[in-house]
């Protein structure tokens, strides 16, 4: 008998008591203002938070971030922006271990964690996630309403995922961080040393 | 392992106690983070509805397991991930060996996992000439050091930053005597990232499997997990059968309560959703028995089956904080490792449900709900009825109960006790023969007896009618 076989028989001929699922439509929390509570917990988790308007905006803003201006080698998946590399033509995610600032979409952010879901459909290698000095990442508002990127909490957040396709998806709440060192709080384990997180307004 | 010499739990708990300024500043460096996990779990009003929903969940899976194991095969292959089965560790570990050799791979980065830690897949590996580097920066410190993980949620929480300081100065070649956490930290980054970039495979653990889709979740802090598998073509996921859950929409009340349970986090800096292998790559999905079946029999025990290894019983754990992880011998330490390693195996592990006070606070902390205290009193009957208690705790018990059927003895024996107390010379009283004398006082032995407080109040009480 095959090991799976073997296995789906010890775990089926058990005698454990059946029990339904619970329901999951619960008065889950809200906040008054769920935009301006992102921006606190993202900041408690070392992470910023600014509202932009347009690619210009966006711009500005960025230019006052010293490396973002200072970085040699970075990479933007925004529609409008330009990097110094052009990820669609890097074959070998390997090239890409020297990037110092990558500017990558994100689709909508988490109040109660500070959390932002980013998806690499339309990153073409999704280590520019994770492997860069330095992270920015764009939430477009197309209606122009901040309020509509942003859920109040998990629930709601999962409400809004499909999963159709092989798509990797990843919740990123601040820079990367450690405290395994004697429990000090140190930014920038192995991923990303900080983290922007733009609402990009039409 | 050097941490390992004894399966004694008191032995090696004496061991850790010898240096009694590290076993403060462990207490309250664990202590700490419960406190941060009580922030937040206040900071939630629903706070106990998700934790009931969790156990909820987790009681529905198990009772459906088999069902939710070949969905989650059935959508997991249709995403173009290949799913093994092993029953115990030996295949687990060959499992894994046998990808590896298929793609000559030589260098593995590895992140957290406590399954791979269980089936001893790194020493395996090294026999076999293939390097296994743990990423995960604690486990890269304890394993630079050759000893086991003393915690499951941060494993190098025994030790001091002197301690990293010296050991990288031996491994990684680090200023002697600078223990500075970021300069430590820095360092360790850039050993790291030449291992990411040279690994040929990426070995994960794996949080959450979702019979549902055919995904699965891993959620660190630092970004190794993901660092380990988006530059290797091929990333193999090890995972024990009970981390699966039904649907996708359940990890809203999981994600939301195992970072603020172990870290005191509103969530992990990333929780990363894995479904289907990359472009032009392979994915491994590794499911693994080695013993767990066993446990879904048992009334008593079956619930510790629910644990998602947040790690709040540890830190929560009066007797934990105070003898550390080591002291367990075990890869799992702890409340939940006291029920889990004597169930696998009584005769090395008998020790640990006794290493336990019965405060009850770990089951307070369990964010599924399992009945942590409660599981420890039961095995400890148990571990009574296999004969596998050591004479110095039987013996005193059996004499207990035969001086308690004797009310008039007792009262004798009581008042010689308190006598005792109060007139003999401390090393008469705090010496090896009394193991309650060790490390603390003995209460102060009162004027009277409670028997005979009790008898005069009666009298007077009687006298006032
Ligand atoms: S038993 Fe509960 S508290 Fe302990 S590690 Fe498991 S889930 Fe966490």
């Amino acid at each position: 008998m095959s090991s799976k076989d073997d296995i789906l028989k010890s775990v089926r001929n058990k005698m454990v008591p059946a029990a339904d699922l619970p329901n999951l439509d619960q008065d889950w929390i809200q906040y008054g203002d769920a935009v301006a509570h992102f921006g606190d917990v993202l900041q408690a988790v070392g992470g910023t938070a600014v509202v932009v308007e347009g690619i210009d905006g966006l711009s500005a803003e960025l230019a006052k971030i010293p490396v973002y201006t200072e970085g040699r080698k970075t990479v933007s998946c925004i529609d409008g922006l330009m990097g110094t590399v052009d990820i669609d033509r890097v074959e070998d995610p390997h090239e890409l271990e020297d990037v110092d600032f990558a500017v990558l979409p994100g689709e909508f952010a988490v109040a109660e964690n500070g959390a932002v879901w980013v998806t690499d459909a339309k990153i073409r290698h999704r280590v520019v996630l994770f492997i860069p000095q330095h992270i920015a990442l764009v939430i477009p508002c197309p209606s122009g309403n901040v309020e509509e990127a942003i859920v109040h909490n998990m629930a709601e957040a999962y409400r809004r995922l499909s999963w159709q396709s092989n798509d990797f998806g990843c919740f990123v709440s601040g820079p990367s961080k450690t405290a395994d060192i004697e429990q000090s709080l140190v930014i920038g384990a192995h991923g990303a040393r900080s983290l922007h997180v733009f609402l990009l307004l039409p | 392992m050097s941490a390992v010499k004894s399966y004694d739990h008191p032995t090696n708990a004496d061991r850790f106690n010898k240096d009694q300024s590290r076993t403060h500043w462990h207490d309250s460096a664990l202590w700490f983070i419960r406190e941060k996990r009580d922030r937040m779990a206040n900071s939630l009003p629903e706070w106990e509805t998700l934790r009931a929903c969790a156990s909820q969940i987790k009681s529905h899976t198990v009772s459906k397991l088999a069902d939710y194991l070949e969905e989650f095969e059935r959508n997991a292959t249709a995403r173009g991930a290949t799913v093994h089965w092993a029953k115990d560790a030996e295949e687990h570990n060959r499992i894994v060996l046998e990808i590896l050799q298929k793609h000559q791979a030589k260098r593995i980065v590895k992140s957290k996992s406590m399954l791979t830690e269980e089936c001893h897949l790194n020493p395996w590996l090294d026999k076999h000439g293939i390097e296994v580097v743990d990423t995960d920066l604690g486990e890269r410190i304890v394993q630079l050091r050759e000893e086991p993980p003393s915690h499951i949620v941060m494993p190098a929480i025994h030790l001091k930053k002197e301690d990293v300081s010296d050991t990288f100065h031996e491994h990684l070649q680090t200023e002697e005597g600078n223990c500075d956490p970021n300069y430590l930290t820095e360092s360790a980054r850039q050993h790291l990232r030449q291992k990411f970039v040279q690994a040929d495979v990426g070995i994960t653990g794996v949080n959450f499997a979702i019979a549902e889709t055919g995904g699965f979740v891993v959620c660190t802090n630092e970004g190794n997990a993901d660092l380990g598998v988006s530059l290797p073509k091929v990333h193999i996921a090890c995972m024990g059968i009970e981390k699966l859950i039904p649907k996708v929409d359940h990890l809203s009340i999981f994600l939301r309560l195992l970072a603020r349970s172990a870290t005191g986090q509103p969530i992990t800096t990333y929780s990363s959703h894995f479904h289907g292998p990359v472009e032009g790559g392979e994915l491994h999905i590794v499911l693994v028995d080695n013993g767990r079946s066993k446990l879904m029999d048992s009334d008593d025990f079956r619930n510790s089956l629910k644990c998602i290894r947040c790690g709040a019983c540890m830190n929560t754990c009066p007797v934990y904080r105070r003898s550390g992880g080591h002291s367990y011998a075990a890869t799992v330490p702890g409340p939940i490792g006291s029920i889990l390693n004597p169930l696998r195996d009584a005769k090395h592990h008998k020790s640990l449900p006794f290493a336990c006070t019965l405060c009850g606070s770990c089951s307070d902390v369990c964010p599924v709900k399992i009945n942590l205290h409660e599981q420890l009193l039961t095995l400890r009957s148990e571990v009574n009825r296999q004969k596998q208690l050591p004479v110095s705790k039987t013996m005193p018990m059996k004499i207990a109960s035969w001086v308690f059927q004797r009310p008039k003895l007792y009262a004798w024996l009581g008042g010689i006790g308190k006598f005792f107390l109060r007139t003999m010379p401390r090393f008469l009283i705090y010496n090896g023969l009394n193991p309650w004398g060790r490390n603390r006082e003995m209460p102060e032995s009162p004027p009277e007896s409670f028997r005979k407080q009790y008898a005069q109040r009666k009298k007077s009480q009687k006298s006032e009618r």
